[in-house]
């Protein structure tokens, strides 16, 4: 069977390319997908964890869990972009600098 | 090499594949388009987890849901903001983007090491799973324990979820009305 070790470097990968995402986009969408990217990693782990527990399945519901708030931080999120496109015209989280007036 | 093994390296491959070409390519729309790939081999990744349930919510929630309201979100932000996005020229490995390289591969080496250092294959209460039989094999059949698991051990931070969900939909519903007042 596949090895723990196998499955945290793979989630480290993906964990280290969200970060990168994170870091350098000028778009808030794709810093969103940095974040989704940063998300799936850590639910990847608690998965693979979550072999070793058969009884109580925890690993597993709170990879569920996981992803259900990760959904709902997105729709919010989403709709503040858009609340933000309509006032500033941009969606770059460099130039969004002033309150509203 | 297994079959088991040649599938999941396979799926490995493509998961970081696609995430790197979703970091790297200047292409948005592209790019979230990649961003199903990567989900989809992440949902592989569970299944050889032996979570497929976990797979099967992931392709539901994710693909069906969070990345077509990605791309509402993206045609919705109108059109000079495309071009806008199109018109920045930047490689992929440039000097202004040097310092956040730096930030992910040092990042990147310091969780590596410390995997290899934890040595998680040997950790003590996974020992102790198995030797007490308290581990998934591949023919069991997960999904009606999860089910009582959630009605039963779970139910709080179900309910706890249930409500926050229901706080976020009002919330983005509040936020993206079109009001007189704005």
């Amino acid at each position: 069977m596949i090895s723990l070790t196998d499955f945290m470097l793979i989630s480290a990968g993906l964990f280290c390319i969200g970060l990168y995402m994170l870091v350098t986009k000028h778009n808030a969408i794709q810093i969103l997908i940095g974040i989704e990217l940063m998300l799936n990693a850590a639910i990847l782990n608690l998965v693979a964890f979550g072999r070793y527990d058969k009884f109580n399945n925890s690993g597993q519901m709170f990879g569920l869990f996981a992803i259900v708030l990760a959904a709902a931080t997105t729709a919010v999120a989403l709709a503040i972009i858009l609340n933000v496109y309509k006032q500033y015209k941009t969606i770059d989280p460099g130039r969004v600098d002033h309150l509203r007036d | 090499m297994t079959l088991v093994q040649a599938l999941f390296y396979l799926m490995g491959f493509v998961a970081l594949a696609s995430a790197l070409f979703v970091a790297a390519t200047k292409n948005l729309v592209r790019s979230i388009f990649m961003f199903f790939i990567t989900l989809f081999a992440l949902a592989g990744l569970y299944v050889l987890a032996l979570a497929d349930f976990v797979a099967i919510t992931q392709i539901v929630i994710y693909v069906g849901g969070i990345l077509v309201l990605m791309l509402f979100a993206f045609m919705l932000s109108g059109k000079e903001n495309l071009d806008s996005m199109m018109q920045q020229r930047s490689p992929f490995i440039s000097v202004g983007k040097l310092p956040a390289l730096l930030l992910a591969g040092l990042f990147l080496i310091v969780l590596v090491n410390v995997i290899f250092k934890a040595d998680v294959d040997n950790l003590g209460w996974i020992k102790k799973a198995v030797q007490v039989n308290n581990v998934i094999l591949p023919d069991a059949n997960m999904t009606e324990n999860i089910g009582v698991n959630l009605m039963t051990r779970y139910l709080l931070p179900f309910e706890a979820v249930s409500i926050l969900l229901m706080i976020a939909l009002a919330g983005a519903a509040h936020l993206s009305r079109k009001g007189k007042s704005q």
